[in-house]
């Protein structure tokens, strides 16, 4: 399946991955021959075959009810780029 | 004292222990050569500090006799799995100046048993590629060159600065990790021993993710000893990780028993692919009378959905990134690229932060996740993946093991594959193990006509790691690989 | 569905220029799981805290870290769907919900789409006018809350805080199955009850543990369903009824005057009483659902979902019926006591001592009256249901009239003294002696002949006498032995 310059913006978008008119060109021939190679699996019957959800056979373990963990702001927010009383700080939301 | 660096892991761990040499001078030898060792761009981040210190605890701890069973064994760290205090970049722009406050479980398990920290090993960004050219932080230079040019060479990917590394004898061992073949190739194309663990037998937590359902752990070795005693620290449950296993790590170092007379080996026929070199064959005819030999019963079997396990990853595994890599936003950490509004900084940052062939990969999983296309896409990749790993099952009800080339092709120079497809081609002999959940070994088998190491992959069952490391360890003696590249980057 | 629920119905309608127009109203609540920790990490779920303090680095999506999830909430997901006589789903996923907002760390939410742990169930309204609707329960999933952003503390920069990032909460989401605000106010209203019951979340809207997205549109009867808006904001029950009110209106003016109703997020303005569009426009929505390769799928044994169901405290409706039933309560006053926990015991055990048609009426009358006005719920109140026992108990063995009785209901609000010794400290007992009462009466007779020759010719009249010998004795005569004494001397009949 080849896709167009449209598609390949939308799709960045979703991503919130700024494309450039040169890349979305770029982008634009690499996905469709990626989407077009991997359309070779419509080949495959896969009538009455589950999804895989897991590739090893365990139950998923639970944790207790406890306090564990927090208690950290300033690790936390270390790495922030911008940041303010233990807050993260990010341009002006409008709701 | 003999060279340092030219020791096994297993070498060293017995010469430390019996006193021949300190800790302290074993890391300062591999610091020495990392030192000299630029141009191959194997490390992102050299710690001699902290890896001296670690010795000299070690030196305390042996003198006490309280060494560990890696105690003084100086170590490679790819920089996707997250060290404590030290920077952690998974080699993209995005996770600038990234110092983590915690480690990663493999590697926390790894200086529980001594082992020393030499530094953060180049990668492919977010493990992303089979050639490590795509680093933010530059590609790395395979050791091996080619006899007939000279020419300098990828070391595979995406652990290529792990394997380099290893390879031109830096450090002891290296851990890597592997979503599609990103230990075992780059293992395959420097000479050097590669595990990728079955799925859930070493701890995720920690480690950089790139397809969460894929990622595994493992470690790129000299030998199949090493390897194995490398992965009897890096193994184990955690409970940080629910998809890791509740089951007990055996000694796998006891498993090299040498002797696999009675079992079984099988031979896929659907991996004797179009155009493989006639060389590859010839060393997968040599691998198979190798065993033959040491009394291994071998079988042909039929694994009949291998052909469709690559593009079936490269549904899988780009839409797990796409979601696995939104966290990189530059809100709470690494680089932020400023902006008009919110959506304008997401934007501006994920478009400087995330190079080439990652924002492909984030697009693709995008793309076969959005509506409409997620049937198509990706609940069909998944549906062929149970069919992939019912193959595997079926055939596993006759066969202990499994033969196969690891690669099919030896090292490649930098900018000699530039088609994405033709390069995810390299991972078609190991891509379907991660889609089967699992273990897998690469082994230095020869060389090729050009000079450069080859290796044979051996496939286990589920958990069965050791029949794998047995297996693996005849093939080792059997190929006796002993061919070194010539040093010169010193 | 009853005649007296579907004329209630219909006079629900908005009454437009086109004709009648039916509300049609669905209702998810987010209701936070009563956790002490978050649904995939050890930080404390509790309200409040200093900004990220409550946040592991599981919930601010540090590189490499994974979701654990929290067996407790896995629990309480199952109690509340056991409660809302719901389906359990014994094999049940973790999804991923994609999008980007500073409020949510990892880039996407993890929730249950496809395959919730709660299917199907329902959940039956009384409503005031005695009619009963019975709501549908489309399912219940778990999933995490989102951080908190702060956009007044800065001129240019919005703060993000991440303590409630990772917190518990289920999503209950109602079918279309509500006409008109007051069944949603009782939806909710029941909801809440149901799981204060069973303990599964505190309710509290104001702290946000408890909240509720509405979903409303408008169609002219028996016609399709109309484009709805999503009304979020909502955060207190009255507020509810407002937003519907108002969104309904705003729908049908719309329609009216030739428009459509365009399906967004509108967001309620509880100053203007008001809805808004929200003004973030997202771009068509494309969440990209896809199940957590970091969870394996939560497979649930049906023997424990049994033992959860053999362990469910008697839920509102079966206490309704009990209270109707064993105490004989109406309808209604059986769903007001049964619908809070808190006011269902205090009933209980004020009746345990006393006639419990009486209980009830005080516990919603007098009671209910005097903690409204003091501001208090029913655990604080300042008289206890065994004090309030002991004062009907006076009242019912005559030792004081219903009349005294309500004064000292007031002292023992007040001053939390037991009723008994109230009784006796004030000399407030009742006068039963005939005697007393004979000399009294004689007085009156004999002071007002008047009224005396009134009553022979009006026998009502005599409510003037009893109230004068009343406010004699200070209100302590006995009311019985007033009017026997009375009829007595003036000549009428006994009755
Ligand atoms: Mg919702
Ligand atoms: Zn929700």
């Amino acid at each position: 399946m080849s896709i167009d310059q449209a598609t390949v913006r939308h799709i960045a978008r979703l991503a919130r991955i700024r494309v450039s008119d040169e890349e979305a060109r770029q982008f634009e021939g690499e996905l469709s021959s990626i989407l077009t190679w991997v359309e070779q699996l419509e080949a495959v019957d896969t009538n009455d075959v589950e999804p895989m959800t897991s590739v090893i056979e365990v139950d998923m373990k639970q944790r207790r009810d406890e306090v564990t963990d927090g208690g950290m702001p300033d690790k936390v927010v270390a790495n922030a780029p911008e940041r303010e009383n233990h807050f993260f700080l990010v341009p002006k939301v409008v709701e | 004292m003999t060279n340092l660096t030219k020791l096994t892991l297993s070498d060293a761990r017995d010469g430390l222990r019996g006193k021949d040499f300190s800790a302290v001078e074993l890391a300062q030898a591999h610091i020495d050569a990392i030192g000299q060792a630029g141009q191959l761009n194997a490390f992102v981040t050299e710690t001699p500090d902290i890896a001296l210190e670690m010795a000299a605890r070690s030196d305390e701890r042996i003198a006490r006799g309280e060494a560990g069973p890696l105690e003084g064994v100086p170590l490679g760290i790819k920089d996707l799995f997250c060290t404590k205090d030290t920077l952690t970049t998974a080699s993209s722009h995005i996770l600038d100046g990234f110092v983590p406050a915690y480690e990663s479980t493999v590697t926390a398990n790894l200086w529980r048993d001594g082992a020393v920290m030499l530094g953060k090993t180049n990668c492919d960004e977010f493990a992303m590629g089979s050639s490590n050219e795509t680093s933010y932080y530059g590609p790395v230079i395979n050791p091996w060159r080619r006899a007939s040019d000279g020419a300098q060479l990828v070391p595979g990917g995406s652990s290529g600065g792990s394997a380099s590394a290893v390879a031109a004898r830096l450090c002891l061992a290296a851990t890597a990790t592997d979503t599609g073949g990103s230990i075992r190739q780059p293992g395959a194309l420097t000479g050097l021993v590669g595990l990728k663990p079955t799925y859930g037998r070493c701890s995720r937590w920690g480690i950089v993710a790139f397809a969460s359902s894929l990622d595994q752990a493992g470690p790129l070795t000299r030998s199949v000893r090493d390897a194995a005693i490398m992965l009897t620290s890096m193994a184990g449950h955690d409970a940080k990780d629910t998809t890791s296993v509740d089951l007990p790590v055996p000694d796998y170092e006891a498993a090299l028993t040498g002797d696999i007379r009675g079992m079984r080996i099988g031979i896929p026929k659907e991996y004797r692919i179009d155009g493989m070199p006639a060389e590859i064959d010839a060393l997968w005819q040599q691998g198979i009378s190798w065993l033959q030999d040491a009394g291994a019963e071998v079988r042909d079997i039929t694994l009949p959905h291998t052909q469709y396990a690559l593009p079936a990853y490269y549904i899988v595994a780009p839409a797990e990134a796409s979601s696995n890599l939104a966290r990189y936003d530059g809100v709470r950490y690494g680089l932020r690229v400023p902006g008009d509004d919110i959506t304008d900084m997401y934007e501006n940052t994920r478009a400087a932060g995330f190079g080439a062939e990652v924002k492909r990969r984030i697009l693709i999983g995008t793309y076969v996740l959005s509506a409409g296309y997620y049937d198509a896409y990706y609940i069909k990749a998944q549906k062929v993946r149970t069919l992939i790993k019912r193959d595997f099952e079926q055939a596993f009800e006759d066969v202990d093991l499994i033969l196969t080339p690891t690669t099919p092709n030896a090292a490649f120079a930098p900018g000699e594959i530039t088609d994405p497809v033709t390069m995810y081609l390299n991972d078609i002999f190991t891509v379907t193990v991660n889609m089967a959940g699992l273990p897998g070994i690469s082994v230095p088998a020869g060389l090729s006509s050009d000079g450069l190491p080859l290796g044979l992959q051996l496939i286990g069952k589920a958990f069965d790691e050791e029949t794998l490391f047995r297996g693996a360890g005849v093939l080792e003696e059997a190929a006796g690989f002993d061919a070194e590249p010539d040093v010169w980057w010193a | 569905m009853n005649e007296r629920a579907e004329a209630g119905r219909q006079a629900a309608r908005v009454h437009g220029a086109t004709g009648d127009w039916e509300i049609v109203i669905g209702i998810e609540v987010h209701a936070q799981v009563s956790s002490k920790a978050k649904l995939f990490s050890g930080a404390s779920a509790d309200f409040g805290g200093e900004p990220n303090d409550h946040v592991s680095l599981v919930d601010a999506a540090m590189p490499g870290m994974l979701p654990v999830i929290n067996e407790y909430c896995v629990e309480q997901a199952v109690r509340t769907g056991l409660g809302l006589n719901a389906q359990i789903n014994l094999h049940s996923v973790f999804d991923r919900k994609n999008y980007f907002y500073p409020d949510l760390p990892q880039g996407y939410q993890i929730s249950q789409y496809q395959q919730p742990v709660v299917g199907e169930g329902a959940v039956e309204l009384d409503m005031p006018d005695g009619s009963t609707v019975e709501i549908g329960i489309e399912r219940l999933h778990l999933e995490q809350d989102a951080g908190k952003s702060l956009h007044d503390q800065h001129p240019t920069a919005s703060f993000v805080d991440l303590n409630r990032s990772g917190v518990a909460l289920m999503e209950i989401v109602s079918k279309p199955d509500m006409r008109s605000a007051d069944e949603a106010k009782a939806y909710v209203s029941k909801l809440r009850a149901i799981l204060r019951y069973l303990g599964t979340c505190d309710g509290n809207m104001e702290q946000g543990s408890m909240r509720a997205d509405i979903n409303v549109s408008v169609r002219h009867p028996g016609e399709p369903l109309g484009t709805r808006c999503e009304i979020k904001n909502v955060n207190s029950i009255r507020f509810m009824g407002q937003a519907i009110d108002y969104e309904a209106h705003r729908q049908v003016d719309l329609l009216e005057d030739g428009g459509q109703v365009v399906q967004e997020t509108r967001l309620f303005d509880p100053r203007r009483g008001e809805t808004r569009a929200m003004r973030t426009k997202e771009e068509a929505h494309d969440y990209r659902y896809f199940p957590d390769p970091d969870l394996l799928p939560l497979e649930l044994d049906q023997a424990w979902v049994d033992q959860i169901a053999g362990s469910l405290p008697e839920l509102p409706d079966s206490k309704k019926a009990r209270f109707v039933e064993q105490y004989g309560l109406s309808a209604y006053d059986a769903g007001v006591l049964a619908d809070d926990k808190a006011a269902a015991d205090y009933f209980e055990t004020v009746a345990s001592g006393a006639d419990p048609k009486i209980a009830a009426n005080w516990v919603t009358g007098e009671l209910y009256a005097a903690l409204n006005k003091k501001g208090l719920e029913i655990e604080a109140s300042p008289v206890a249901p065994e004090a309030l026992r002991d004062l009907l108990g006076l009242m019912a063995d005559q030792t004081i009239s219903g009349r005294i009785a309500k004064d000292v209901f007031e002292i023992m609000l007040e001053t939390g003294e037991a009723p008994l010794s109230i009784v006796e400290a004030r000399g407030l007992k009742q006068v039963t002696d005939t005697g007393a009462i004979e000399q009294i009466v004689e007085e009156i007779i004999a002071a007002n002949p008047d009224q005396v020759a009134e009553v022979k010719e009006k026998p009502k009249a005599i409510g003037w006498f009893v109230g004068q010998v009343m406010k004699a004795s200070q209100g302590k005569a006995n009311p019985q032995a007033v009017n026997d004494v009375l009829r007595n001397k003036l000549g009428l009949d006994q009755t």
